[in-house]
């Protein structure tokens, strides 16, 4: 994915028909990503806040869709100032972007690379929700989201992805994301709940998924769409390398769900469906960096050690006592990290850098630039994280209301609940409030 | 007369139901119910937290018989829910006073 690093022709790149069509594409699969994720979260909650986990993926998708053509594009990927962030008043407002013009060396339009990122910022913050479940006020996400985008996501971005930016430049790999995508939300997740505490009723209360079947639906969903999120981060597939990062997101999606059942199955004695669809996330999050540096036999070791690590990770929040709702941070931060650090063991050189890692005879090099890289952004995104998140607490304040969160996030915020269960007792009368307020006998003088 | 009550396994309602009929009861009452006995329901495991629920989902089948006729319903029923494994339900009979059939004022043993 970074500017600079392509192995297509070495003269004027013109427009490839076949890539601007597979890029397109795999931008849309990569949008199916955020309400797959909705749908992956929604179901591990209790019913009585279903919708508003829904929402809170869901609203990603117009906020930072709109932030993105304003400036965000342009301070993720604009001309580099100072290695950490960007501008170009062309990009900013999609302004000064020609139809025909093309990506930096690539074969695509600038266009197709701008949506194809834009769905990248849209699932990050979606991502830091899961987190949250259940008691963090609608309007402050949503504010929430526009400033951790842009002093968070998009500066990130740019280090990692950026032409210029400082990891880049450094030589961190990270083919579609681990850092700045998933250690970027696990941090940001951590440093929000830190601040806004647990669950009424955490370790107490029952807190069982309301529906595993939606749970699998979103991550088959995830899956499918990550294809797109990996395979088109090569920006076109005129050598190859598309296809070796599908396989890998296959293979190592796959180890990786096996290994966190075979973990289960030892540890509690059951294959659980929650298991097996966190185990293909955990996979699919640690891929995801590493996918265009390893060989497929890699994939699977990859795949293979998240998924037993992330098993391992969730936990922890019951040992140390924070409330991570979904589990983000032992999903997306630690399947983040392991993804992004095995690179620097795993490295086969040759494919998408040169780089080798300690089994392929780079020695730890790359190993100590890939720490240098997750160190980096978790850090900042924790304490940024963190700050934003305080900074709203004691303005507008994060968390509803104590008796509101007992009673259902659903009703209180979005005045609807998922489900009807009028058949069961909780009948309901239909009333339009226009006709109450509206004058119905009163006489008018013409 | 007695009111012979099964709280069971819901899956053991059909066999119950034919063995009731082939012993010659011409009428019964069966409604769903939730509980416990001593092996307090069971453990469900979500990413390593486990749950316990506590109430499992029984059914209720009540029946009306003659006083002579009790003692070999209840082994009618017993025999035809039993599974062997933990969780069956149990029967009971009670002692009861009167009975009327609604549509044409029968009392007793003439209205079962």
């Amino acid at each position: 994915m970074p500017p600079g690093i392509t192995t297509l022709a070495a003269d004027a790149p013109t427009l490839s028909a076949a890539n601007t069509g597979f890029m397109l594409i795999c931008s849309a699969l990569v949008m199916i990503m955020t309400p797959a994720l909705a749908f992956f979260y929604g179901g591990m909650v209790r019913v009585k806040s279903t919708l508003n986990m829904l929402m809170m993926s869901f609203i990603s998708l117009g906020i930072v869709t709109i932030l993105w053509v304003l400036y965000g594009f342009s301070l993720a990927f604009g001309t580099d100032i100072g290695s950490f962030i960007g501008w170009s008043s062309d990009f900013a407002g999609f302004s000064g972007i020609g139809v025909t013009q093309l990506w930096d060396g690539y074969t695509i339009p600038v266009y197709v690379f701008a949506v194809f990122q834009l769905m990248f910022a849209i699932i990050t913050p979606a991502l830091i929700s899961g987190a949250l479940a259940d008691r963090v006020k609608f309007t402050s996400w949503a504010l929430f989201i526009t400033l951790w985008v842009t002093v968070v996501y998009f500066p990130v971005a740019h280090w990692v992805w950026g032409a210029g930016g400082w990891l880049y430049e450094l030589g961190v790999i990270d083919f579609a994301g681990g850092t700045a995508v998933h250690i970027n939300a696990g941090a940001a997740a951590l440093g929000v709940i830190l601040v806004i505490g647990k669950r009424v009723g955490f370790k107490k209360d029952p807190m069982r998924p309301h529906s595993l079947p939606l749970v699998m639906l979103g991550a088959g969903l995830l899956w499918f769409g990550w294809f797109g999120f990996n395979a088109g981060s090569w920006l076109g597939n005129d050598d190859g390398v598309g296809a070796v990062m599908f396989v890998n997101t296959q293979v190592a999606t796959a180890a990786a769900m096996l290994a966190w059942l075979g973990y289960e199955k030892l540890r509690h004695g059951s294959f659980t469906t929650l298991g097996a669809a966190s185990g293909a996330v955990a996979g699919l999050v640690a891929i995801t960096p590493s996918g265009g540096a390893i060989s497929p036999l890699g994939a699977i070791a990859v795949g293979a050690i998240a998924g037993v690590l992330c098993a391992v990770a969730v936990g922890l929040k019951y040992r140390f006592g924070y409330d991570d709702s979904l589990d983000v941070v032992g999903v997306h931060l630690v399947g983040g990290i392991t993804g992004s650090l095995l690179i620097g063991l795993f490295a086969t050189g040759g494919v998408q850098s040169d780089a080798k890692g300690l089994f392929y005879g780079g020695g730890l090099d790359q190993l100590g630039k890939q720490a240098v890289g997750v160190f980096a952004v978790l850090a900042y995104s924790l304490v940024v994280s963190a700050v934003l998140a305080l900074i709203l607490d004691k303005t507008i304040g994060m968390r509803v209301d104590e008796d509101d969160e007992v009673s259902g996030i659903d009703q209180v915020e979005h005045a609807e609940t998922a489900y009807d269960f009028s058949g069961a007792g909780g009948g309901s009368s239909a009333r339009s409030t226009a006709p109450a307020t509206a004058p119905t006998n009163k006489k008018v003088d013409a | 007369m007695k009111l012979i009550t099964a709280v069971v396994k819901p899956h053991r309602l059909d066999e119950i139901k034919e063995a009731l009929q082939g012993f010659g009861v011409q009428g019964l009452t069966v409604t769903e119910a939730s509980g416990y006995g001593r092996q307090r329901g069971h453990t469900e495991v979500y990413r390593g937290a486990e749950y316990t629920v506590d109430l499992v989902p029984k059914i209720r089948i009540e029946v009306l018989v003659e006083d002579e006729d009790s003692e070999q319903l209840i082994d009618v029923v017993v025999k035809a829910a039993r599974t062997g494994k933990i969780g069956d339900g149990k029967v009971w009979s009670v002692p009861v006073e009167t009975a009327v059939r609604v549509r044409t004022g029968e009392r007793g043993p003439d209205a079962l």
